[in-house]
């Protein structure tokens, strides 16, 4: 991990990171899962994909991660991709119950042949970054269910990846942890400027997150509308009870309706 | 109640709850000894009561006297089956997770070998030893053959159903930081494949000690240096009947150990992190 963080710059002044353009997926022949897809992910940006089951916006991450390949159009890098360039959460922790908490998070490096000693800073400043310095040598069955998302968030994070992929990350866990969750993450994301892409059905979540919310509609799945979250970071308690936060869940939430409608 | 009354550290149901686990930590160990003892009580009774001769069923007594009297043939031979069994079970080791790991990396060599391993297991043992003593002439080497037969098996197929079980989205996490076809292997299925071979192997302790007695019946009382089975098999010819029963215990007894020592392991292995060695809090 960097020991210089980048800094987000203003809206205008990010460079771009990552770029897909008219991004088509069809599954098995004849199911749509993603229909011309566009977009373009600069540095610093924290984009939500928000929408109900089935819009693509899983598939959408999936092509991103690498995980297939697009049926049409393209997902270039800006430079090209490198190793330890993503980073990502899944909905589930998904930890190896066999490893501690830190042979855990060594795994990206590991898998590039670093070995625990060469990189042993990078994953005690990850694990400081979510709060969970103390918990190295824990195993994963030791840890409650958000903490263990934290240790994911930590695995995801300890290469300073140029994007984090989170797939419903809060999803499995109660209202209070992921109040708490949310709060840490754009905290997180102050301190060390990164860039994320944000899976979410929770209209609320999406909002109080992000700067940029990409509303999708279903069968086929494909953006129905991006929207601009026009409020300034910091954001925290104050902000999820404020009138501008109240207003822009109702916009945000007319946009996914009207997603949802077209579609009916 | 007022504020002042101390709250009481254990209420009722906390006692009652406390009691039924000491109980029970008491009882895991008693019962059985108790009910063991018992059964060779009754033994005993049932041999003095109806006057059964010797020859015919022997009391605990005799058979205890007789593993003393005897101890250095039965030694000897204990030794022997030991080593067949051990041996076998290492070669089993070595065979069940070679092939699954070989099945799991090649769905063709899968295809093409699994149908083997399928027929070999369900071949009872006795009826190929007698060819597998006509082809092999060490007799120690064909023992050796016949117990894996029977003990391989079980750790393929639970080997191979472990390699397969890893977690979906740590499969995608792998292939998204590049992981190689190796390092997937080694630190992801093998790990979760651990589990499952440890219940293989559990399996596969007993029936290797099975496959080297059973084997050794079939091969018969020609050579020299033999083991329990053939100890047993000597003794009934001569109708020595409590040298049979002696020897019978040291094999159940064996057996037991073995068991138990691979109940351990799987214990010292798992109890960190997997589901079936953790204690539940309440």
């Amino acid at each position: 991990m960097a020991t210089t963080w980048r800094k987000i710059k203003p809206m205008g002044a990010r460079p771009e990171i990552l770029r897909m353009a008219g991004v088509n997926k069809v599954f098995n022949g004849q199911t749509v899962a993603l229909q011309g897809m566009n977009l373009t992910v600069n540095e610093g940006d924290f984009i939500s994909l928000l929408g109900p089951s089935g819009c693509g916006k899983s598939t959408a991450l999936r092509l991103i991660a690498g995980l297939m390949h697009p049926t049409a159009g393209a997902i270039t890098w800006a430079g090209g991709q490198e190793a330890g360039d993503l980073g990502v959460v899944f909905q589930e922790p998904t930890l190896m119950p066999w490893a501690t908490v830190a042979h855990n998070v060594w795994l990206p490096y590991r898998l590039r042949g670093k070995s625990f000693v060469a990189v042993r800073d990078q994953i005690r400043l990850a694990l400081k970054l979510v709060g969970l310095e103390a918990f190295e040598d824990a195993y994963p069955r030791e840890l409650s269910g958000g903490m263990k998302m934290r240790v994911s968030i930590a695995r995801a994070l300890v290469t300073s990846p140029r994007l984090i992929l989170m797939d419903e990350p809060f999803a499995a866990l109660d209202e209070i942890t992921r109040h708490k969750l949310n709060n840490d993450l754009l905290e997180l994301r102050a301190k060390i400027g990164c860039t994320v892409i944000f899976v979410t059905h929770s209209v609320f979540e999406s909002v109080f997150l992000s700067d940029r919310i990409v509303v999708m509609a279903a069968r086929p799945g494909r953006v129905h509308r991006e929207l601009a979250v026009d409020a300034p970071y910091p954001r925290g308690e104050d902000f999820r009870t404020s009138a501008d936060y109240a207003a822009l869940c109702r916009e945000a939430s007319g946009a996914l309706h009207q997603a949802m409608g077209d579609a009916a | 109640m007022s504020i002042a009354d101390p709250i009481p550290l254990l209420d009722a149901e906390e006692q009652k709850r406390a009691r039924a686990r000491q109980i029970d930590r008491i009882g895991r160990w008693l019962l059985p000894v108790l009910t063991i003892g018992l059964a060779i009580l009754l033994w005993d009774r049932v041999v003095v009561w109806n006057e059964i001769p010797h020859y015919i069923l022997p009391g605990p007594g005799l058979v205890a006297q007789t593993l003393i009297k005897d101890w250095a043939i039965l030694f000897d031979a204990l030794l022997v089956t030991l080593q067949i069994t051990l041996m076998a079970l290492a070669v089993a080791v070595a065979g069940g997770v070679g092939l699954a790991v070989l099945f799991n990396q090649s769905r063709f060599a899968e295809m093409s070998f699994y149908p083997f391993a399928v027929i070999l297991q369900v071949t009872p043992v006795v009826s190929v030893a007698p060819l597998i003593f006509i082809y092999v002439e060490n007799r120690m080497i064909g023992l050796l053959l016949c117990a894996w037969l029977v003990a391989f098996f079980p750790i393929l197929s639970n080997t191979t159903l472990g390699l397969n079980s890893a977690d979906h989205n740590l499969r995608d996490l792998f292939r998204i930081y590049g992981a190689t076809r190796w390092q997937r292997l080694r630190y992801l299925q093998l790990p979760s494949a651990l589990p499952y071979f440890l219940g293989g192997l559990r399996i596969a302790g007993g029936l290797s000690l099975i496959g080297a007695v059973v084997s050794e019946y079939v091969a018969g009382t020609g050579g020299i240096g033999s083991g329990l089975a053939f100890r047993i098999l000597e003794a009934g010819y001569r109708l020595n009947i409590p040298r049979m029963f002696a020897a019978l215990a040291l094999i159940a007894a064996t057996g037991v150990v073995i068991f138990a020592g691979l109940s351990f392991l799987s214990h010292a292995l798992l109890h960190k992190w997997h589901e079936s060695a953790l204690k539940r809090e309440i």
